[in-house]
């Protein structure tokens, strides 16, 4: 574990900080709220000549990802960071990044989707984009979006797994609250996440190849698809290992989930993202109590560790899945069909209730989380569970 | 400027083989615009159309240069990622300082004039060290000949259908060209295959300029012309000859006519050997005929105000 030097920054300040330790040569970006302060402070190290990277401002997020996805073909370590309405209108290019295998490193500052237009956060954006192919992290606090900021750079170059990654942190809550944040040096970062060794780059001129073929007469696309597949489960094992490598630097552990109290836990809620403080102290209240609760919170979200999230709930009767997005039709919100399927094949398989919350940055008060922990309490002594998904706190 | 017998000495950048049609434009404007670029090594960015899909069928390729399709409207942004990524790359000291590498993006008139307009302004304005390069056949030619903002009025399309309420395109065309121009890019051309010698001396100003380029290239589709695949460059010629296609540039905001045409012939005698204009020259359409004739004429006597007299 090397030193580190704590400050009092935003969650924004710290990912654009853990952006220029990586040091990317292309930052393709586009401005929209929440997500400003990244690009404005990064802006600020390209004026001060503190970075190498050709900072690209182009005119729309589409333009954005696609200027990335041409910079990463051509072999540059990539990095930009959107929101909201500008990760929806790159949904096109999302695709092709993953599709052609291009290392994309993307903050995502969580906020929610029009209509009605809304600028505060919840996690509708990232998780329209979960089938995209991108692996995704998510962050609790300023501190974990700048971690994973520099776990994402070298998950997405590792030559086994050669996939995009967006680093999600809550929209204002995270990324514009001030948090104490422990900040890895300059050289040990720039040792962790080491250069970027490309193959078949386009700018390779003596070995020239094409990017983006078409595969459409009977071509190998289901191949294609299958490879992908594959490379996004190979993936599991590399983020395992570069957690365990980054808690070695950094002293902070990282698991692709984070358990409270499960040990012996009845009744458990299951979050991500910063509402996983006021879960953890909420149970912590209960437990003072007596109350055998215990809280789970996903910080990797694809791939999705089913396995992991399976042990976790081994020992639960009730389980409460926070969902901070819609899937509008289905039985309730993404992590809610997640957590389910995890447990079909599971020996003990606990009531899980779903519950839709904080959309739009609508208020998640302890009260709500603490009604949570009562309909588990009440499920695990015997109540029925309620009909989901519940709306939380909505008027 | 490379003789006829130089460029013919020139590797094709764009191998044979591909499966574009028979006479079709655009492996043609390709050709003669690689030519231009000399020997500095190119990067190719293409929109998605017929030049991608024909030339790029996995697993092969025709291209015998570094070459990336994306999507149909960022063919100008992923080219543009592409230059920022030489110029980080040589930041980071991983690429030689003195390292020359030219980069272009080609696009078809659907993927640029209409979808990827925007990407294509921004690419210009941020002043990225490339060409821009549309091949314009004047319709959405690989979905099957919908109409676009370059279809020419009174053109059939299959979304501009002829009939007793409608006689084709009912539009004028947009002038890409002038609105490129617009942008204040150090140099601005419109083409045509049928003057290689022309075409290939602005492909080679545009890829010696320093920061943007663009050049819009004429390239006629014979299966959507409705033309026999041997009279491509014949009917290119008529645009240039009628005045419907001048062929100009505009070089740090000079605007310069490239090739004079002294006597400019009739609008109809570029339109009566193409199968989307017949209608129009069925009775009862004289005057939409005229109109096209008085768009041509007004245009031409604009544009002939701009010119300096160099």
């Amino acid at each position: 574990m090397v030193e580190q030097k704590v400050v009092a920054a935003t969650g924004n300040t710290v990912v654009a900080e853990a952006m220029r330790q990586c040091k990317p040569d292309v930052v393709a970006a586009y401005p929209i709220t929440p997500q400003t302060t990244i690009v404005e402070e990064f802006a600020a190290f390209v004026a001060k000549g503190r970075v190498h990277t050709e900072y690209v401002t182009v005119e729309s997020e589409h333009s954005a990802m696609s200027a990335c996805i041409g910079a990463s073909a051509a072999g540059a370590r990539v990095m930009t960071a959107t929101s909201s309405q500008g990760l929806a209108l790159m949904w096109e290019e999302l695709y092709i990044a993953s599709g052609m295998r291009l290392p994309i490193v993307m903050a995502n500052a969580n906020r929610a989707l029009s209509a009605p237009i809304n600028i505060h956060c919840d996690h509708s954006d990232a998780m329209g984009a979960r089938d995209a192919g991108w692996i995704m992290l998510f962050a609790e606090t300023a501190q974990e979006a700048y971690d994973n900021t520099i776990m994402a750079v070298r998950i997405a170059e590792d030559y086994e797994v050669l996939l995009p990654v967006m680093s999600c942190l809550d929209g204002f809550i995270t990324t514009h609250s001030i948090d104490r944040v422990s900040l890895l040096d300059d050289e040990s970062v720039a040792g962790f996440v080491g250069e970027r060794e490309a193959e078949r780059a386009l700018l390779d001129l003596e070995h020239p190849v094409t990017h983006g073929a078409f595969a459409g007469l009977g071509g190998p696309y289901l191949e294609f698809k299958k490879a992908q597949r594959q490379a996004i489960e190979r993936s599991r094992a590399v983020v395992k290992r570069v957690g365990d490598e980054y808690a070695a630097l950094s002293g902070r552990p990282f698991g692709v989930l984070e358990t409270w109290g499960m040990d012996d836990a009845e009744v458990a809620v299951v979050v991500i993202g910063s509402t996983a403080g006021n879960v953890r102290h909420v149970a912590r209240a209960l437990r003072a109590d007596g109350k055998k609760v215990g809280v789970v919170k996903i910080r990797c979200f694809r791939p999705f560790p089913y396995a992991e999230l399976a042990e976790a709930l081994s020992g639960v009767k009730a389980v409460a899945v926070m969902d901070r997005a819609e899937s509008f039709g289905a039985e309730g919100g993404p992590l809610y069909l997640e957590t389910r399927s995890a447990l079909y094949d599971a020996s003990n398989r606990p009531a899980v209730v779903g519950y839709v919350y904080g959309l739009g940055g609508s208020d998640v008060k302890l009260e709500l989380v603490e009604s949570v922990y009562g309909d588990l309490l009440d499920i695990a002594g015997g109540a029925a569970a309620p009909a989901g998904p519940v709306y939380l706190g909505a008027r | 400027m490379a003789t006829l017998k130089e460029l013919t000495h020139r590797e094709d950048r764009l191998a044979g083989g591909h499966r574009l049609c028979a006479g079709c434009g655009a492996s043609i404007a390709v050709r003669q615009v690689l030519l231009g670029a000399g020997e500095d090594p190119v990067v190719v960015g293409c929109a998605t159309g017929c030049l991608e899909v024909s030339t790029t069928i996995y697993p092969y390729t025709s291209w015998k240069t570094p070459f990336i399709h994306n999507a149909f409207e960022n063919s100008a942004a992923t080219i543009s990622g592409v230059e920022a990524a030489f110029k980080g790359l040589k930041r980071a000291g991983k690429i030689p300082a003195d390292k020359r590498v030219k980069f272009v993006a080609f696009g078809g008139d659907g993927g640029t004039y209409d979808i990827g307009l925007q990407s294509l302004s921004g690419a210009m304005e941020r002043g990225h060290d490339m060409v821009y390069v549309c091949y314009d056949n004047g319709a959405y030619m690989n979905t099957g000949i919908q109409r676009s903002s370059a279809t020419p009025k009174g053109a059939w399309a299959t979304t501009a259908q002829v009939g007793p309420a409608q006689a084709g395109k009912q539009q004028r065309r947009k002038d890409l060209t002038q609105i490129m121009a617009a942008h204040g890019i150090p140099y601005v051309a419109q083409a045509s295959i049928s003057h290689w010698k022309d075409l290939t001396e602005k492909a080679a100003k545009a890829f010696a300029v320093e920061g943007p380029a663009f050049i819009n290239v004429f390239a006629p589709c014979p299966r959507g012309w409705r033309i026999p695949f041997d009279k491509t460059v014949e009917i290119a010629k008529l645009a240039v000859q009628t005045g419907f296609w001048p062929l100009y540039e505009v070089e740090d905001g000079v605007w310069r006519q490239t090739v004079k045409v002294v006597n400019r012939k009739p609008v109809e005698e570029f339109l009566r050997p193409q199968g989307r204009f017949k209608h129009l020259f069925a009775p009862g359409n004289e005057a939409l005929l005229a109109e096209i004739q008085a768009d041509v004429d007004r245009a031409w006597e604009q544009l002939q105000r701009r010119f300096s007299e160099a």
